[in-house]
């Protein structure tokens, strides 16, 4: 197949849409934590990063100092870095409530530096491999490709996650909480509900997805500290692209992304970590409130 | 006038309240007092605190001092989720209707606060006939009438024997108004209690036990409504009506 | 008879200002006179750079409100540019620089007219993820060297005349860029372009309401403040006679808010002040590796918290003054 002048093999088309929709994966899901997170605080979670790279090292410590397998961290890391989530918040971010949010966004940023610099302290700038677990190894022949298991596992666990949140936020009775407090926060206390409990609780929910999101990326690529840092502007150009404030626009951005830059690996390698951005800039352009925002 | 003791308990005893937006002190010492099943209506001019001190008895303000007990528990340092929990419950001037619920999520939002007490579905829907067939709709599709009634609907199902209504009459045609003050006195009937801050005084006229006056944040006047008549002189100068 | 007391005291005020800015300037200068003889010199031209860098980052925090966690971009740039300038082409320092400023405003310009639309939050995502984008450019042009850098960057003769090679004319030659740079913001601050910036900052949109188009105010001070972070990095390349990835990375970026925070935002002498502490703390913490970094986040987390103001600030509000 030839396109723009480059020779394409049908096989590495195939195999960079895939990296394409895994990255997308996580992208979702870290957008959709800065969303969810945003939708309540109103501010931005620069330790999201971090955040991500401790779910991948909380994965590395639950096998290597308790043996408990892929299968428990999926679950307690997400739990464990929430509940640093929560303290986070209740320690930090409610002192600042009613200041300029700008405040919020430079502490988290600090949180951030603290985290990351600890964990690269101890581990250095290399990675700890992660064993795929045996459940999820091996690979589908699909016919035109081999999918490996592990990966296809990722995309789907991803997607139902996203879908899940989406659904918990929309359709339930938690999620009006939810989507009136993100409005109306005094008025939803005085109906007698306790919101900056839920806000404790959202801030640890949006730590969690990006944990989750850490834990599944830890057998892919190897658990590094800088993990979090690599991903994270990416992550906010897809948030800029969606636009605040939109579940379904961050999810949907976060996979479409993904396979962007993977088409971009096929057809012009060099552009394919700056895509993103190029993309931000034209979305900028065009629709500064990014394409599912509203207009502030 | 009657005595406070000479009426039934009192369910709501404000005494001293003085309220802050930031550096701005609203409430200079308001004292007032609600008994069971009384309709109490707050009078004063635009800016005369009327409103404040709604929020001020449910916690909504920067910062508050004095004593506010209900059924003779103090709240003056309770966070406003609790207040609620405790069975006051507010209906605010701006309504509040949350945009991004559906009508069905705006009605059923608020937690119920008591096992017993509070108005069944089928109830509310025979107070408030329109909203049944909104439900589906999105809050912020209603008009200021449909508005108003879901904003009140919605604090009935809770529980709450204590209602604040923060002018539930402004803007609204008078058809509206009249659907209103129908609903306000079958609540009376009822036996709920009832705070009411009104600028319309006709309509506030028919419903309230008594009267209270406000002025530059102070209670200034208070009468009951048989004293009415007596108190219009006044009530022009004071209200500039 | 209220109205003579409260002139009075705003004349006392202002003399009072005036007075301890001069006294502020007098001791900046004279420990810029004295730095070399006490400090190694290399290290004074460092934190000069970095100093010079804070204040123009200062102008959009400090001034417009505009927190940009992308300012790096146009240190980097500007300090690849002087660089290959100075190197590849042979340009004489005092060219070499203009080059990379003139670098740093395009971008600048560029850079803001596609984020200063975006309210606080969004514009410092915006930054962050531009910044990015030149970081990875960096990597990739081959004109940067990649994770090499342009190194062995040649300090020539300034304008033909002077020879930068002495480490004496350098010093003078890099004080002298600090003070024109400084002296030039303190003066857009004061200006009457300065006073709109600062009711922007108070209230947008009144002054849009006045009939002002905010956003080009913005978008000037923006491309200001990249041209004289520009300046600072070209400066740099100069002093360090080399460019490096550090230069465009996420690390300064988060440096220069932290000096800025630490000195005081939206003082004039706070950012210098903070550069010259984080610089330090760099320096007599480098044994300690990835521990800087720690400290630093918790230095961060302090001030947000407990010390809003920063040293100048907290310092200006107990004298009850402005600098």
């Amino acid at each position: 197949m030839t396109l723009f002048g480059h020779v394409v093999s049908l096989p590495a088309l195939y195999g960079q849409l895939l990296i394409g929709l895994i990255n997308g994966s996580f992208y979702a899901l870290l957008s959709l934590g800065l969303a969810v997170i945003f939708g309540m605080l109103q501010i931005v979670n620069f330790a999201h990063g971090a955040f991500y790279m401790m779910g991948a090292f909380a994965a590395y410590f639950l096998l290597k100092l308790t043996g408990l397998n892929y299968w428990f961290a999926l679950i307690l890391a997400p739990l464990i870095i929430g509940a640093v989530g929560a303290v986070v918040e209740r320690l930090f971010l409610k002192r600042l409530a009613g200041f300029d949010p700008l405040y919020s966004l430079l502490l988290t940023f600090g949180l951030a530096l603290v985290f990351q610099g600890l964990f690269q302290n101890y581990f250095g700038a290399s990675g700890m491999p992660y064993a795929i677990p045996k459940e999820l190894s091996g690979a589908w022949n699909l016919g035109f490709m081999f999918l490996p298991v592990y990966r296809g596992w990722v995309i789907v666990a991803s997607m139902a996650v996203c879908f899940g949140t989406w659904l918990v936020i929309e359709r339930t009775k938690l999620g009006a909480y939810l989507r009136a407090a993100t409005e109306n926060p005094t008025m939803v206390r005085a109906f007698g509900v306790n919101v900056p409990r839920m806000v404790t609780l959202t801030y640890a929910f949006g730590v969690a997805l990006a944990a989750f999101a850490g834990v599944l990326a830890a057998p892919i690529n190897q658990v590094r500290p800088g993990m979090g840092v690599d991903i994270l502007a990416v992550v906010f150009a897809v948030v800029v692209i969606g636009g605040m404030g939109s579940i379904l626009g961050s999810i949907l951005t976060g996979f479409v992304l993904g396979v962007l830059e993977g088409l971009t690996k096929v057809f012009y390698p060099e552009a394919s970590n700056t895509v993103a951005f190029v993309i931000m800039a034209i979305v900028l352009l065009v629709r500064p409130s990014g394409l599912f925002g509203r207009a502030h | 006038m009657l005595d406070a003791s000479a009426r039934s308990t009192t369910v709501l005893d404000v005494k001293g309240l003085q309220a802050w937006y930031n550096e701005s002190h609203i409430l200079h010492g308001v004292d007032l007092d609600v008994g069971e099943g009384e309709v109490v209506t707050l009078l004063g001019r635009n800016g005369a605190g009327k409103t404040t001190t709604l929020k001020a008895i449910m916690g909504i303000v920067g910062k508050r001092s004095g004593s506010v007990a209900f059924n003779g528990q103090e709240m003056i340092r309770l966070p406003i989720e609790r207040i609620a929990r405790l069975g006051v419950a507010l209906c605010p001037e701006e309504r509040a209707i949350f945009a991004s619920l559906t009508v069905k999520e705006n009605l059923f939002l608020p937690p119920q606060i008591a096992r017993t007490g509070g108005m069944s579905i089928e109830r509310i829907y025979a107070l408030f006939p329109n909203l049944r067939e909104r439900l589906s709709s999105g809050g912020g599709k209603l008009s200021g009438g449909e508005q108003q009634m879901l904003a009140i609907a919605r604090i009935l199902r809770t529980g709450a024997r204590f209602l604040m209504l923060d002018e539930p009459t402004e803007g609204l045609a008078p058809v509206i108004i009249e659907q209103i003050g129908r609903t306000i006195a079958e609540l009376k009937r009822e036996g709920f209690t009832i705070l009411l801050v009104e600028q319309n005084f006709r309509f506030a006229s028919t419903l309230a036990d008594r009267f209270f006056v406000m002025e530059h944040g102070r209670i200034i006047d208070t009468f009951a409504s048989a004293e009415l008549d007596g108190r219009m002189g006044m009530l022009h100068e004071a209200l500039g009506v | 008879m209220t109205a003579t007391v409260e002139a009075a005291s705003a004349r006392d005020f202002t003399e009072r200002n005036r007075k301890a800015n001069w006294i502020a300037f007098a001791t900046m200068v004279a420990l810029i006179a004295v730095a070399p003889f006490v400090a190694y010199p290399f290290f004074v031209m460092q934190a000069l750079c970095f100093a010079l860098f804070a204040c123009a980052f200062n102008l959009l925090i400090g001034y417009v409100n505009l927190l940009s966690l992308g300012h790096a971009m146009f240190l980097g740039l500007a300090s690849y540019c002087c660089a290959h300038a100075a190197k590849v082409w042979g340009f004489e320092p005092v060219s070499a620089i203009a080059v990379g400023v003139l670098a740093a405003t395009v971008l600048g310009f560029a850079v803001g007219a596609l984020a200063i639309r975006s309210f606080g939050i969004y514009f410092a995502m915006i930054t962050l993820a531009f910044a990015q984008m030149v970081y990875f450019f960096s990597v990739e042009a081959p004109f940067t060297h990649g994770e090499d850098g342009i190194q062995g960057v040649p300090q020539g003769k300034a304008l033909g005349l002077v020879d930068l090679s002495n480490p004496w004319a350098l010093y003078v030659f890099v004080a002298l860029v600090f003070l024109f740079g400084f002296l030039a913001i303190e003066r857009i601050v004061q200006s009457p372009f300065g006073e709109i910036l600062k009711a922007i900052r108070e209230n947008e949109p009144r002054v849009i309401s006045l009939g002002y188009r905010a956003t080009l105010y913005k978008l000037a001070a923006f491309t200001l403040s990249a041209g004289f972070a520009g300046l600072a990095g070209a400066t740099k390349a100069i002093v360090a006679q080399n460019a490096s990835l550090t230069d465009v990375s996420l690390s300064t970026s988060s440096e220069v808010v932290l000096m800025t925070l630490v000195g005081g935002m939206g003082t004039f002498y706070g950012p210098a002040l903070g550069a010259l502490i984080v610089i330090a703390m760099q320096n007599y913490l480098a044994q300690f590796g990835e521990w800087v970094t720690v400290i630093q986040g918790a230095v961060f987390v302090a001030c947000v918290l407990a010390f809003r103001r920063g040293i100048v600030g907290e310092l200006a509000a107990r004298a009850k003054v402005s600098l």
